[in-house]
């Protein structure tokens, strides 16, 4: 297995992915919990929408994706605590929308927009010196976001208690909401828009069978969510497979795994 | 004399074009257990959420020991919720439930705090400290929120219709835990219930709403079940003859 691990590129693309994974599997027991799977896809699909603008305006593509794609999650966010909308459906209208602008924006863009559809897949095996600091830069604000833990479980469990006891769940709805926005749009380079929001629901949904308390569920989530990536890679390149998928596949293998030993624990 | 537990004056609360309550004035007395009435859509768990600073009234005052119940430091009141079936695979031990009531945040740490197991004895829940809330039945998981509201020992309780989905022998139970825990503490009660019986029997005072007070005074002579009858509309039950 070290000798995978021997080249460059390999180093650097588990590097990367494990502080991807890493920061998205801490947050996954929210968005699982508090079934926010759609949010995650909706979030990311907004992403493709502002990395096309950015194709389109000669910009950094993640620069532009980045303000839009928080813009588009506090706006979500806005209109689930207004009941403006259902929530499912202003995620739907969202993510057809950001598409529909995407591939416009593609489209009329002067520049090579080749670029823009790499990030739908992402390529963990192509990434620079700099990407692995973006991806510590990831776990790191998921790091200075910690404190918060306690106040989105008690939230994720039930909001009327957190809201008795005076935690501004509002508020924290729209920090958490950003906070998913950033983590999508920061990790979309290393494992692809496709790919992101399945990141941020399955190692959540692998631990919540198995976990009896939400910290160990946050624990075994980002336990998952590590040992899965450093699996994938490592059988994406002996079996010389596009490693992203072959990373999603052995948390969907996890998952199969503790939904059966969560039947006879219950 | 003490001053009142709960001041509402001239509360309204208004969702949209719905007025849910109007021109709410009473003052509960420190001390007091007092059960609310009322028909479904009569906005008694509206007036419960005003007390618990959970809702803002559109109009008028509310003053909860003293200060505006969003002001009230969380542990001063204990709050027990309708109770909802949760999902079975809800990663929540019953202890780390109950300890919120002595933390008001949610616990990192596991483990059976002795707070958390001494509020459990109280309300009859001991028993279910390691179980799942998620794998509890309606009557067990509202005995592990009454442990919850018990645990931070307020000077007000107030639930929510505690006594629904629980059988007679639970309902029991949960007076007695209520009133054992009043004794000790003093504590003003504040209870929606179904039960005029129940009520009769343990409350001190009754309240009587429809949207606004219809009757406020010693569950004795207010919860009678004509006053209930004629709050809900009904003129009483009719005897089937065959």
């Amino acid at each position: 297995m070290m000798e995978a691990f021997s080249e460059a590129f390999m180093q650097r693309a588990l590097i990367a992915g494990l502080l991807v994974a890493a920061a998205t599997s801490f947050f996954s027991p929210f968005v699982v919990q508090r079934r926010m799977a759609f949010l995650g896809s909706g979030l990311a699909h907004a992403a493709f929408g502002g990395v096309a603008l950015g194709v389109f305006l000669g910009m950094s593509p993640l620069m532009v994706a980045l303000p839009f794609t928080v813009v588009s999650a506090l706006g979500i966010v806005a209109v689930q605590h207004r009941s403006l909308l259902d929530i499912d459906t202003a995620i739907g209208i969202l993510f057809a929308l950001a598409m529909a602008l995407g591939i416009i924006f593609l489209a009329l863009s002067p520049f090579y927009s080749r670029d823009a559809f790499t990030y739908l897949f992402g390529s963990l095996l192509a990434l620079r010196a700099s990407d692995v600091w973006l991806a510590a830069g990831v776990a790191g604000v998921t790091a200075l976001l910690t404190p918060w833990w306690s106040a989105w479980a008690y939230a994720s469990f039930d909001r009327e208690l957190a809201r008795a006891d005076r935690v501004p769940v509002e508020r924290h709805d729209y920090l958490l909401a950003a906070a998913l926005a950033f983590i999508i749009v920061a990790s979309i380079k290393v494992i692809g828009i496709i790919l992101v929001s399945a990141f941020l629901v399955l190692p959540g949904a692998a631990a919540r069978p198995l976990a009896r308390r939400f910290s160990t569920f946050t624990i075994l989530s980002v336990l998952i969510g590590v040992a899965t990536t450093a699996l994938g890679l490592y059988l994406s390149y002996r079996q010389n497979l596009p490693s992203g998928p072959v990373i999603i596949l052995c948390q969907c293998a996890v998952l199969a795994g503790a939904l059966l030993v969560g039947r006879y624990q219950r | 004399m003490s001053a009142p537990a709960v001041e509402l004056r001239d509360v309204a609360v208004r969702f949209g074009g719905l007025e849910a309550l109007f021109g709410v004035t009473l003052d509960i007395p420190a001390g007091a257990f007092a059960v609310i009435f009322g028909p479904n859509g009569g906005g008694k768990t509206t007036l419960l959420r005003v007390i618990a600073g959970l809702l803002t009234p559109t109009q008028g005052e509310a003053r909860v020991l003293g200060s505006r119940p969003g002001e009230l430091p969380p542990q001063r009141v204990g709050y027990v919720p309708q109770v909802k079936r949760m999902d079975p695979l809800v990663p929540a031990q019953a202890v780390e439930v109950v300890t919120t009531g002595i933390t008001a945040r949610w616990p990192w740490r596991g483990g059976k705090r002795p707070e958390a197991m001494e509020a459990m004895r109280a309300a009859g829940a001991s028993h279910l400290a390691t179980r799942r809330v998620g794998t509890l039945s309606g009557g067990e998981l509202q005995r592990v929120y009454l442990a919850r509201a018990m645990a931070r020992r307020p000077e007000l309780l107030l639930l929510d219709e505690p006594a629904a989905g629980i059988d007679m022998a639970g309902e029991a139970a949960m007076y007695h835990a209520l009133i054992d825990y009043q004794r000790a503490s003093g504590c003003s009660i504040i209870m929606i219930s179904h039960d005029w019986e129940g009520a009769r029997a343990h409350a001190s005072h009754a309240l009587l709403i429809n949207r606004s007070v219809r009757a406020f005074g010693p569950a004795a002579e207010t919860a009678s079940e004509r006053a209930l009858l004629a709050l809900f509309g009904h003129t009483g039950h009719v005897q089937a003859t065959h």
